[in-house]
């Protein structure tokens, strides 16, 4: 199992995902620097959240033109598995791997909270496929543009090909289910061929050992089984 | 003005200088300063750089002890939390910029909060706060909210250090000057630790981070004087933060600083280039020559007075060892900023700024530094405010109508809807944040965790300065205790109105000499801090607010407690309560002011042998596993922790209430040194109170269903107190 992780200036999740998936399978991921063109092959290329090029013209709009991000496209366009968490999701989107654009949370404000996920998966992505459909799983989020849009065709798109993830779905938590004002509670997407996953949660901020869930252990053990 | 020109009194007086100080420069200098020289003495005799009105009473401060590895006098204090590994953490106010431009005013005390621990070598790892802000139906309240929130979460989740804790209060005494005290702590290993003094004559001085411009010119002079109609003309004083650029220069210099090419660092805070050259000069007992013309900068014809003076943030001026210079600027290169060798450390004890093919300022450092005025400034108390009865503040309030009252005053409404917009979790180490009494945060890769607190109860101070310093102390000390872990060492930021009222400077040194007693007695001496002073709008006061940011450590987090009730059946006990006790102290307290619409009173008497005793037998028993939940009492007194245990967990309780004539003093009073906790059997636990010959006892029990019954006749569903407690502050900000 090699897994890389992007770091991108301003990449602030790239070490709490490296200690994360290091947890799961006892192996170190790669951490790549945004201006290498190339990189070893590898299994899985994940983009950690965080402020990349501090946000700066748009989310993610920077770092889709780092020589780093060439060689995930190769990876990618050669069916290479990729995750994209928060910013990564941003960054995925920027890239057109993933289709559609995070806008602005509907209050226009910065959300940090724990909040509710339903796997919508139709699909039978490799990434996901250990997981039953309709399981639930709690993660917490931490974005100020989260709010999923897309195209009425994209989305079309997305349903038909049973390219939608994960929704957000009613939390115990006080506050609104659907936090940001994402269309059609979307919290995570697909590519067409399944092998590349965008999603607005951060897995590896729930990974148990005194995290107040662990599911997020689970949803990042189902992508790298998957993946391997 | 020109920059050659001769300075006169005048000039010094517009800088904030008095008579007296501007007559020392004459004598000390020998002839008249120019600008440059004449700006660079005002802004380190300001107030806010030399502390000269308070320095005689913090001298008295403990600041000692086997877990110290640094006191204050450095960027940030230093405690040992064993297995190699220190902890470095300071607390410092950015209430005047925060008035003026609520969002940068917020980010770059932040900002500047940060690169005062990583100076020092250590990773960031949590950021806490305490705010005040004016009353909740001030015209500006909601705007200074919003803006200082998100600019807290602004700088903070941008640079990916998590915002774990801190307190927020409202008060009319800040309508016209909001209080925004930034902490943060890092993490590093006891024997890299960074400092200032400058070494090795003909060392090179080099300039990294951010660009120079023209923003915050004489912030630190601003910070130094009270505020009046048209501060808000002085926008343009005010930084503007950028924590993307202070993100690479965070990584920057850790990487730096393990690659072993830093002989001393030193960020540029208040006062920018002009503090960081003078200090780490001076405290080498060496001298500095800059070549201003070498410094980046974003605008054109900057003069050597606004070079000095500039407070644009992101920026770090260090001292590198010359044969590692090459590592140094590769590193530099590879995060894209700025690293420019500005000149070199030399023997002449002066500072000597070259501009323009010529000399722009030259003078010895030892007046600049060893001359700081120091005043001791006269005072003269107020006096002693009376002991108000239960009797003369009890009303015919219900009990249920009282609590539900008190749980949606913007006092203690949840703060909710300000701290989700701060990114808590990343870093992957938060264990606990916002939710309880301390934060907690694992010391990475360890089995250890901080809990970190700031607290401060400015009603009380204002009342009684002494009493009130020592209780901030007290109850950072009880936040600490009631998640396990043992209360290490404080930073402080003293916030006041102007010394040299006497009222003003008696707060001061009533609020010092308290904090100091409870130091003493508590073992936990003050490492760093800041002192905020001048606070006050027309010459309106705030009340006065010496925060508490207090670390202790547990040595195995899974160990640690929250305040959330635990399991159905647990058993409630009270500790630091005789069970004979049917009353309280209302005076001063939440309930007070809320419910029966009286201020002022003195304040609940602070018992420091209680609180040492109680502290220490609530860590052991979390320890021993017997306490599984705890919550300290403090505003809003009991039925109010109560509810705030019951919300956490879930869980509903019965509890027993005494016969009482003064029942809202028993259920309402801010009596210190009390503990709430759930515990694991009952009768053991009597036994052990009883034991340790401390007063406490069962006075509930948690239960399934979502109610609180209080007595024979009271219940209130959790479900009417939480929507009143949580939709408070959105309401408010709606």
């Amino acid at each position: 199992m090699r897994v890389a992780i992007l770091v991108f200036p301003g990449s602030n999740c790239d070490r709490d995902m490296m200690v994360a998936v290091e947890t799961i399978t006892g192996r170190r991921p790669a951490l790549v620097w945004h201006k290498d063109s190339q990189m070893d092959p590898v299994d899985l290329i994940i983009l950690p959240g965080g402020f990349s090029f501090g946000d700066y013209l748009r989310c993610g709009a920077l770092a889709a033109r780092a020589p780093v991000v060439e060689a995930m496209l190769d990876h990618a366009s050669r069916g290479g598995a990729v995750l994209g968490v928060c910013n990564g999701f941003q960054i995925l989107l920027e890239t057109g791997l993933l289709p559609g654009t995070l806008i602005r949370n509907e209050r226009l404000k910065f959300v940090c909270r724990s909040v509710n996920l339903q796997l919508q998966h139709d699909h039978g992505s490799p990434l996901l496929s250990t997981l039953d459909p309709g399981h639930s799983l709690t993660i917490p989020i931490a974005h100020n543009e989260g709010n999923y849009f897309a195209q009425k065709d994209d989305l079309e798109m997305l349903r038909q090909n049973g390219q939608i993830a994960f929704k957000y779905i009613a939390s115990p938590a006080f506050g609104p289910d659907n936090p940001n004002g994402a269309t059609d509670n979307i919290a995570g997407i697909l590519s067409a061929n399944g092998r590349v996953l965008g999603m607005m949660p951060h897995p590896e901020r729930a990974i148990g050992n005194g995290h107040p869930s662990s599911d997020g252990k689970l949803l990042l053990r189902a992508i790298l089984q998957g993946v391997a | 003005m020109l920059e050659n020109a001769e300075m006169r009194f005048a000039d010094a007086e517009a800088m904030g200088l008095s008579h007296d100080e501007w007559l020392l420069i004459l004598k000390r200098l020998d002839r008249t300063p120019n600008l440059c020289e004449l700006g660079i003495f005002s802004a380190m005799w300001s107030e806010h750089c030399s502390y000269k009105s308070s320095k005689k009473w913090l001298k008295t401060l403990p600041t000692e002890g086997p877990q110290v590895i640094q006191g204050p006098g450095e960027n940030a204090g230093v405690v040992d939390i064993g297995d190699g590994l220190a902890i470095v953490f300071k607390i410092e106010s950015h209430n005047h910029p925060s008035y003026i431009e609520p969002y940068q005013g917020a980010a770059t005390g932040v900002g500047g909060i940060l690169r005062d621990v990583f100076t020092m070598g250590a990773r960031p790892i949590a950021l806490l706060n305490a705010l005040r802000f004016g009353e909740e139906d001030h015209k500006k309240t909601k705007h200074f909210v919003s803006g200082v929130t998100a600019g807290i979460g602004g700088y903070g989740n941008c640079i990916g250090i998590p915002t774990v804790g801190g307190e927020v209060n409202f008060h009319k005494s800040y309508n016209g000057n909001i209080l925004v005290n930034a902490m943060a702590v890092g993490l590093a290993h006891a024997d890299r630790i960074f400092y200032s003094a400058a070494n090795g004559a003909g060392n090179p001085v080099i300039y990294v981070g951010a660009k120079t411009g023209r923003d915050g010119i004489h912030g630190a002079t601003m910070a130094s004087t009270e505020f009046s109609d048209e501060t808000e003309s002085k926008r343009p004083t005010v930084q503007v933060g950028d924590p993307f650029t202070g993100k690479l220069l965070m990584e920057a210099c850790l990487e730096l600083m393990a690659a072993d090419a830093v002989l001393s660092i030193q960020d540029m805070g208040a006062a920018g280039l002009t503090s960081s050259s003078v200090e780490m000069a001076s405290k080498g007992g060496l001298g500095m020559e800059i070549d201003l013309d070498l410094v980046p900068v974003r605008e054109t014809q900057m003069s050597a007075y606004e070079i000095m003076l500039s407070e644009s943030q992101e920026r770090m001026l260090m001292v590198i060892d010359p044969e590692q210079a090459e590592t140094a600027r590769a590193i530099f290169d590879k995060w894209d900023l700025d690293f420019m060798p500005i000149g070199r450390v030399t023997n002449t004890q002066r500072l000597v700024l070259l501009k323009d093919g010529g000399v722009a300022c030259d003078i010895p450092l030892a007046p600049l530094v060893d001359d700081a005025p120091e005043y001791d400034r006269p005072y003269r108390p107020n006096e002693l405010q009376p002991v108000l009865t239960s009797a003369s503040l009890i009303c015919d309030f219900p009990v249920k109508d009282a609590l539900i009252k008190l749980m949606s005053s913007a006092d203690l409404a949840s703060r909710r809807w300000i701290y989700e917009q701060y990114d808590s979790d990343v870093m992957a180490d938060t264990l606990a944040a916002s939710c309880g009494d301390a934060a907690l945060v694992r010391v990475h890769g360890t089995n250890k965790a901080l809990a970190i607190s700031t607290d401060c109860t400015p009603r009380y101070v204002e009342a009684d300065p002494f009493e009130g310093g020592a209780q901030a102390v007290a109850e950072a000390w009880r936040n600490i205790c009631a998640t396990g872990a043992k209360p290490l060492a404080i930073t402080n930021n003293l916030n006041f109105g102007n010394p040299e009222k006497q009222n003003i400077m008696a707060q001061i040194v009533g609020a010092i000499n308290g904090m100091g007693k409870a130091c003493k007695v508590l073992d936990t001496p003050v490492v760093s801090g800041n002192v905020s002073l001048y606070n006050e709008t027309d010459s309106m006061a705030i009340q006065p607010c010496p925060v508490i940011g207090m670390v202790g450590l547990i040595n195995e987090w899974q160990t640690a407690v929250g305040i959330g009730f635990t399991s159905v059946g647990g058993a409630i006990f009270i500790i630091g309560q005789p069970a004979d006790c049917a009353d309280g102290w209302l005076g001063n307290s939440v309930f007070a002011k809320v419910v029966a619409g009286r201020e002022g009173g003195a304040p609940p008497p602070v018992d420091l042998d209680a609180e040492k005793t109680h502290g220490q037998f609530v860590r052991e028993q979390i320890a021993f596993g017997q306490i599984k939940a705890a919550h300290d009492i403090s505003d809003g007194g009991l039925l109010v922790a109560l509810s705030e245990m019951a919300l956490s967990g879930n869980l509903g309780a019965d509890i027993n209430i005494p016969e009482s004539d003064t029942l809202l003093a028993w259920a309402f009073g801010e009596d210190q040194a009390r503990y709430l906790v759930q515990v694991e059997d009952a009768v053991k636990f009597q036994a052990l109170l009883d034991e340790h010959n401390l007063e406490g006892h069962q006075i509930g029990i948690t239960k399934v269903s979502q109610i609180l019954t209080v007595g024979p006749d009271v219940t209130i569903s959790l479900e009417e107190i939480r929507q009143c407690y949580e939709s408070k502050l959105p309401q408010m900000m709606a």
